[in-house]
């Protein structure tokens, strides 16, 4: 009744989560260490299938607190995917950090995350909230 | 009294939609363009979608949904000719195009536009809609609402969620959710296939081991003040629960992700005629409504799964709506003649076989326009025609997925050829299931295939 994508051992199929197709990937390791890819329509889900086995990544989004911000979040990314088996830290890294507002789309709110040479930046602007009163 | 305001295009709703119809309108030579806009600022929800994933087709970028919207945004606010209500609420439409809205600071606001966008969006079903039989405790949400608590307000609504549906806001609030330390059990689908994108079936619960539960639905929910727990049963293929099936699963949170609804009651105000089937108003090519110079676009019109579709329709509007403003600068009823004779000569496409709707639902005949449709259900391959002319072959099809099909001259050469003069008549649309040509096929397909 349950979706298991993950196939473990040599043969996995997975879902290409390059684009919103979604095309359903499989890869077999040959015994000589070649990857055999099949199923992608394009250049980057071969790619994606290649990662996906050799090092997985993903983009990490999500909100850091603002001080005198108009709202009381700024959503974050990560400039490029990180090792997936960093998501979990980079949370814990990301729930510690304050920042001021104001803050341009783009701007570098922690640099170099986790020793990946990665940065977080703002998925938006964020003005400072006018003193009233 | 209130003074009546005048403009060449009103825009209602600032979200992807409204924002792209702007701009388009501005670049067709509107001279003055109003948005009014309920909340406090521009973007729609796209500003509570901090995930990535928007953009892909139009930008060739993975975008956050704030920064897609922010890809507009700042042309909006820069252009003299395009006037901003925020928190401005617009209580009614009449179908001469007079809007009345409350504003913070001018109070009530007449508007009188020349042409009228209808980029309102759409809003989440909740479980009245449902009927889930239990309790009525605290701790029931829609995906979209907890999105809006975690993202923009900074909340956490629970620490042990099920989540009822797998729409795509259902699923990224998974994720989500799962980031942000809570627990997510389940996501329970009452289908027997999933209603979300298959990305975010992959991204969202494969890689964090979040179970789905397909053919199931939520059958009781428990807990007196606060939701304690939910019991969830599998479902026979007339979508009833199966007797022994029940399963307790304890929780304090239960999302609900179970559809969204075009947001149209100022689209009724204004009697605008609607699609049963999509949930927003008859179009055409134009995008506009039966009710000459009103036009819709963006999921007022009908629920997307991309964005990037959104904003290409809102530029078709916008576009469309500024050519009837400045036509319209000497209004008579010369203009009104016309505008009854356009529409009496468009074609009427219905759904047919296998399909549950297509957009636009009129046409002038010879328009070289897209179509989108979606499938009543998923199928490995098919062949769509309209009235017998075949238009696409398309394989592995879901209603999830919205396909788009461009209608060109020598389909309508053909669709004369079998029908004759095509004014105001009705043709369908069917997607056949296409008989499947071992020879040509990869083994796996083949092993799929029907003796």
């Amino acid at each position: 009744m349950t979706i298991d994508g993950k196939t473990k051992g040599n043969n996995r199929k997975m879902t290409c989560i390059t684009c919103p197709t979604g095309c359903q990937l499989e890869v077999r390791g040959g015994a000589d260490g070649e990857l055999e890819i099949t199923g992608f329509q394009c250049r980057r889900g071969e790619e994606y299938a290649r990662n996906e086995v050799l090092n997985p990544k993903r983009v990490l989004t999500t909100t850091v607190k603002v001080r005198n911000g108009v709202l009381p979040l700024l959503p974050v990314r990560t400039a490029k995917a990180i090792p997936k088996g960093l998501l979990e830290r980079s949370m814990d890294t990301l729930a510690d950090l304050e920042i001021q507002a104001p803050v341009r789309t783009g701007d570098v709110i922690l640099a170099n995350l986790l020793d990946t040479g990665i940065d977080v930046i703002a998925s938006r602007d964020m003005e400072k909230v006018s003193n009233v009163g | 009294m209130t003074k009546t305001r005048q403009t060449d295009v009103a825009i209602i709703g600032g979200g992807p939609a409204g924002l792209a119809a702007a701009i388009a309108a501005r670049k067709a030579g509107a001279k003055h363009v109003t948005i009014l806009e309920r909340s406090h600022e521009l973007g729609g929800i796209l500003q509570q979608c901090i995930h990535n994933g928007f953009g892909l087709h139009r930008f060739q970028e993975e975008l956050t949904g704030p920064e897609y919207a922010y890809r507009f945004i700042p042309e909006v606010q820069k252009d003299p000719g395009i006037e901003l209500y925020l928190n401005t609420m617009v209580l009614d439409l009449s179908s001469q195009q007079e809007i009345t809205a409350i504003h913070p600071d001018f109070g009530l606001v007449k508007l009188q536009a020349r042409a009228t966008v209808l980029a309102m969006g759409c809003r989440e079903r909740t479980r009245g809609a449902l009927s889930i039989p239990g309790t009525r405790p605290a701790g029931v949400f829609t995906a979209g609402t907890a999105q809006r608590f975690v993202n923009i307000d900074g909340y956490m609504p629970g620490k042990k969620v099920v989540i009822l549906g797998s729409g795509d806001i259902g699923l990224i609030m998974a994720r989500r959710f799962t980031l942000e330390g809570a627990k997510v059990e389940a996501v329970v689908e009452i289908m027997p296939y999933p209603a979300g994108l298959a990305r975010n079936i992959a991204q969202c619960l494969e890689d964090f081991d979040i179970p789905l539960y397909l053919s199931s639905t939520v059958t009781t929910i428990h807990g007196k003040d606060r939701v304690e727990g939910v019991t969830i049963s599998q479902v026979d293929d007339k979508w009833q629960p199966i007797p022994g099936t029940g399963r307790y699963i304890s929780c304090d949170t239960l999302l609900l992700s179970v559809g969204l609804i075009p947001e149209n009651e100022l689209s009724q105000a204004a009697n605008i005629p609607l699609d049963a089937k999509t949930g927003g108003a008859i179009v055409d090519e134009n995008r506009e409504t039966l009710i000459p110079g009103i036009f819709a676009c963006g999921n007022v019109l009908h629920v997307h799964d991309l964005v990037d579709y959104v904003s290409e329709e809102a530029e078709i509007a916008g576009e469309a709506a500024t050519r009837y403003a400045l036509s319209k600068a000497d209004a008579d009823a010369k203009a009104n003649e016309r505008d009854k004779g356009r529409k009496a000569q468009q074609v009427v496409i219905k759904p047919g076989e296998n399909v549950r709707y297509v957009l636009p639902q009129r046409l002038t005949p010879g328009a070289e326009a897209d179509l989108f449709l979606r499938v009543t259900q998923p199928m490995e391959a098919i062949t769509l025609y309209l009235d017998g002319v075949m238009l696409a072959r398309k394989r592995q099809v879901r209603p999830s997925e919205m396909l788009k099909i461009r209608l060109r001259p020598n389909h309508w050469e053909n669709l004369r050829q079998n029908r004759g003069d095509l004014d105001g008549k009705e043709i369908s649309l069917t997607a056949a299931l296409q008989p499947t040509q071992p020879t040509r096929l990869e083994p796996e397909t083949v092993r799929g295939a029907r003796p």
